[in-house]
């Protein structure tokens, strides 16, 4: 196989546009997710903006909204837009597609000792699905009505009536036409990376010895297949609700001076279906970040990492819990009170896994010998965010508690830092990491070290002091809360979290200029600089087709003998043979 | 003004960044050359060091948020049962609390103290099955109380049992504003549908049927009065999108969903003039009325109107997004003694006073 790739004439086409290479797919993917992230963070500091100086006039947005802000004042529509079209790309384009599309694609095959994906075609295919629906959303901003504007969740009726706001109308089609294309790459995607995982893992990388990338790889990509097909299902049928007059959704609704003829339809339906999707998605987003973590953390503590078996297990149960769990995001919509009993129930017991895989980081830190790259130190700071989101899930699990707190800037605060933040903090750690792998050149340190101090100081003055306006009763989603003097002492508290988001939006890009600027110019990346015991280091530093020169190396043993006693080297890779006398390790 | 200076801080932080990065590159080319990319002992020394000064920024934004902000949280609730899921909270977040401070601990100092040194070596050291069913059992039994105690409380709450004592009220919502309904003299609400809010020129507010006799006395108003100490069911609906009624103060929230009436149902515990009189929300109101006079006199400056001095009412918001003025969406409650409560509903107009007209 090998040889035979090698008489393959490269054109520039083949080679950087459509590719069917794992590695040039993965690069495509972590670009675009980097350009859908720059525009998805640009957005969020633009309502920031607004909420410190409510109605107050600013020329960016006089220059970035044009029309949308009269004299620099941002108009309430867009302030909408902005914070729906900022929950799709961070959700859906940066943390689902940008994550796992670069890391899963980058990984898979070189981490299990396979010389592609399975089908390389359907990679491709993949990739420019994904391509075509990023275009789809960016275009959708320019649409004379604006964007969608219903929340990143769309509930109907609201997403479904043109009457109902202006998002509603094309901006809303195209946001819906974006999101099934965007689901079909994901299918594509997540097909592939099952069966590749399951056949093409190389001589001796039995499952037990998979390192727990790809074991988290794996398994999200079987939640993605189970659940994302419900939200294809949920938006279909939105979309024949909006165009084709059918009444899944809706039901007695009066606008604007009209009864509307829909009958017999419920928006809570639609709410099962989106969140039968939603929640899985928050650990498609997060599952692939703690992989991540797991191989960044035990690599530089030269450590194995606390409890593989347990770490396995945490993330079957984790993607099991997952799919039963979507009620939560429902207790006060109206569905009987006896299923929030259920979700309540079902969603603490998340808890536990996630406990124990936070309480094996820590172990995993313990009498380490910790080399502080950047990627490790975001490593550490996801398990830090990890645990300060993850805790107040306790309270928003609850059903008796979320009554009050439900859709309050305590959500907000929740989920940014347990999956927000969290899985950037994992996507970071993984450019960081691999890096070398990527672009055979290494990123400069001590801009990553800025970037990661400045983020994870920004990253808690943000979402720390949200937890407050929660718990004072704000409701998220407003344009600003002027409306209600009641929320008077609230105001500077938001000039505070502001200022916050902007200091962490600039030492974004002290990242991004790191990024391109290593690209071109960065220190030659050595074969294996951070010494790690996984497959893809024993790789040539330039790419090639097939990823070995020579034989697929074969797998004598786990990921993770790192430090072992009676070694010579602190690491010891997963190709190297089991010396004379040496036993493995049981896990 | 807050603008050019914040304009300042961003410039200077930018160039503070620029400036650290350039020292840091010239202090490693001064030294052993070490440009290979890969931290170094000096590098895991001092980012260990940070990250125990982080573990302490993180206890003292803790500290400082309680300390600044701990008077902008709600109030004690104002039902009977936000008291008990008051009480809940506040058993949650003493876990929650616990939990961060040890395992932060753990977590930041572990990293500072194991910080990569050149000639030390790991401790290998895999797996521990003790140690794993240790820390999987305790958030078990910590989990199946919390929960029990937690869903004892949600089914004492959802369960809502009609009864005569009990006053129904209906929360009408459309976009951008409530309004409630009251049964009227025989406190039973006559049946609606949005087919009818086209009759009668459109004062027919909610869509009560004209032919169905209970809904002829029924009360339409929007501002909603409630008797305290008696037991209030809520009956919800909406005309157009979703929208969600959110009573903080009482702890009470529920979806209003087109094309069903959903429900809640609590028994308010303390009259408005009893919430104002209470220290914590007088301090609060002074403190609002604070703010508000030193943004009327910037105001006043520039010949602007001056802001209305403020006075605690409970709200009803939005809390379902809903539209272009979802943040404007509210209605004022007033919970007031039995006695004043009727009076208040006698002197309202009936839906067949107003149709009449």
């Amino acid at each position: 196989m090998g040889a035979d790739h090698a008489h393959h004439k490269e054109t520039f086409i083949t080679k950087y546009v459509f590719s069917q290479d794992h590695k040039m797919i993965a690069k495509q993917y972590l670009i675009t997710g980097l350009i859908m992230g720059i525009i998805g963070i640009a957005m969020s500091l633009l309502f920031r903006l607004q909420l410190a100086w409510p109605e107050k006039s600013f020329w960016v947005f006089e220059t970035f909204l044009g029309k949308w802000a009269p004299e620099g004042v941002m108009d309430p529509n867009v302030y909408l837009a902005l914070v729906t079209i900022h929950g799709t790309l961070m959700v859906f384009f940066v943390l689902t597609a940008g994550l796992s599309g670069t890391f899963s694609n980058l990984l898979i095959p070189l981490q299990i000792g396979a010389r592609d994906m399975a089908s390389g075609l359907l990679n491709m295919i993949s990739y420019w699905l994904f391509f075509l629906s990023s275009v789809i959303m960016i275009a959708s901003l320019f649409v004379e009505s604006g964007p969608a504007a219903a929340g990143w969740t769309i509930y109907p009726p609201l997403s479904a009536l043109p009457q109902a706001q202006p998002g509603s109308g094309l901006g809303m089609t195209l946001w819906l036409v974006s999101m099934a294309i965007f689901i079909a790459s994901s299918l594509l995607g997540s097909l592939n990376y099952i069966v590749t995982v399951i056949n093409l893992r190389t001589k001796g990388m039995s499952m037990t010895r998979l390192p727990l990338t790809i074991w988290a790889f794996f398994v999200t990509a079987i939640i993605g297949v189970v659940s994302f097909p419900v939200l294809l299902s949920a938006a279909l049928l939105l979309i024949m609700d909006r165009s084709f007059g059918t009444s899944f959704f809706l039901s007695d609704i009066f606008i604007q001076g009209e009864v509307l003829h829909y009958q017999g339809g419920s928006p809570v339906l639609y709410e099962h279906l989106f969140w039968f999707l939603g929640h899985p998605e928050v650990y498609i987003v997060l599952l692939p970040a703690l992989g991540i973590t797991s191989e960044v953390l035990a690599t530089n503590a030269r450590k194995p990492i606390f409890g593989y078996r347990a770490m396995v297990a945490s993330i079957l149960a984790i993607a099991f819990l997952s799919t039963i769990v979507w009620g939560h995001h429902m207790f006060i919509s109206g569905m009987n009170p006896f299923l929030g009993s259920v979700f309540t129930f079902t969603t603490l017991l998340i808890a536990i896994p996630s406990a124990v895989k936070a309480f094996n980081y820590i172990t995993t830190l313990w009498k380490g010998n910790l080399q502080m790259n950047p990627g490790m130190l975001f490593s550490i700071g996801l398990v830090s965010t990890f645990i300060t989101g993850g805790l107040t899930g306790i309270i928003l699990g609850d059903s008796t508690l979320d009554i009050n707190v439900h859709d309050t800037y305590f959500v907000v605060a929740h989920f940014h830092l347990v999956m927000g933040i969290s899985a950037l903090y994992g996507l970071f750690a993984g450019v960081y990491h691999w890096f070398p792998k990527m672009f055979g050149r290494m990123m400069n340190k001590n801009m990553g070290y800025i970037h990661f101090w400045v983020t994870a100081v920004c990253a808690y003055g943000v979402f720390f002091p949200m937890h407050f306006i929660g718990m004072a009763g704000l409701p998220r989603r407003y344009y600003s809360n002027t409306a209600f003097p009641y929320f008077d002492d609230l105001a500077n508290i938001n000039v505070i979290i502001t200022i916050f988001a902007l200091i962490a939006g600039a030492a974004q890009l002290v990242f991004l200029y790191n990024f391109i600027s290593s690209i071109f110019y960065g220190k030659k990346a050595v074969q294996n600089p951070w010494k790690s015991n996984t497959l893809e280091w024993t790789t040539p530093v330039e790419h090639m087709h097939g990823n070995w020169p020579g034989k697929i190396p074969h797998v004598h043993r786990w990921a993770y003998d790192y430090s072992k006693p009676g070694q010579e080297e602190d690491f010891v890779p997963q190709n190297v043979p089991l010396a004379e006398g040496e036993e493995e390790l049981q896990h | 003004m807050t603008t050019v200076i914040l304009f300042a801080i961003l410039v200077l932080v930018g160039i503070a960044i620029w400036q650290i990065t350039k020292i840091f590159e010239l202090s490693q080319l001064r030294q052993d050359r070490d440009d290979s990319q890969i931290a170094n002992d000096k590098d895991n020394n001092w980012n260990g060091q940070l990250m125990f000064a982080f573990l302490v920024f993180i206890y003292l934004i803790t500290i400082y948020s309680f300390w600044a902000w701990g008077d902008v949280l709600l109030p004690e609730a104002a039902s009977e049962h936000g008291q008990d899921i008051d009480r809940l909270m506040w058993i949650s977040f003493a876990l929650i609390f616990f939990v961060q401070t040890v395992t932060q601990a753990l977590l930041h100092y572990f990293s500072y103290q194991y910080r990569g040194k050149k000639n030390q070596k790991a401790f290998f050291y895999a797996d521990n099955d003790k140690l794993e069913f240790i820390w999987t059992i305790i958030p078990v039994i910590t989990l199946a109380v919390l929960i029990m105690y937690g869903l004892f409380t949600w089914t004492s709450i959802m369960n809502i049992e009609e009864n005569d004592e009990a006053l129904v009220v209906e929360l009408y919502a459309q976009q951008f504003n409530w309004k409630a309904r009251y049964g009227g003299q025989d406190g039973v609400l006559g049946d609606a549908n949005v087919r009818f809010l086209q009759d009668y020129d459109g004062r027919n507010l909610v869509g009560i049927d004209s032919s169905d006799p209970n809904g002829l006395d029924d009360v339409v108003v929007q501002e909603l009065h409630l008797p305290k100490g008696r037991q209030i069911i809520f009956k919800m609906r909406s005309q157009d999108v979703l929208h969600s009624a959110y009573m903080p103060h009482f702890r009470a929230q529920m979806n209003c969903v087109p094309g069903m009436i959903t429900e809640f149902s609590f028994i308010p515990s303390m009259t408005t003039e009893e919430m104002r009189q209470t220290p914590e929300m007088a301090a609060k109101v002074a403190k609002i009325n604070k703010i508000r006079y030193d943004n009327s006199k910037a105001l006043m400056a520039n010949g602007e109107e001056a802001l209305d001095a403020y006075q605690f009412d409970y709200l009803l918001l939005c809390n379902k997004i809903c539209g272009a003025s979802h943040y404007n969406m509210q209605m004022k409650i007033v919970v007031e003694e039995e006695k004043d409560f009727n009076n208040w509903l006698a002197a309202q107009t009936t839906f067949a006073q107003t149709i009449q007209q």
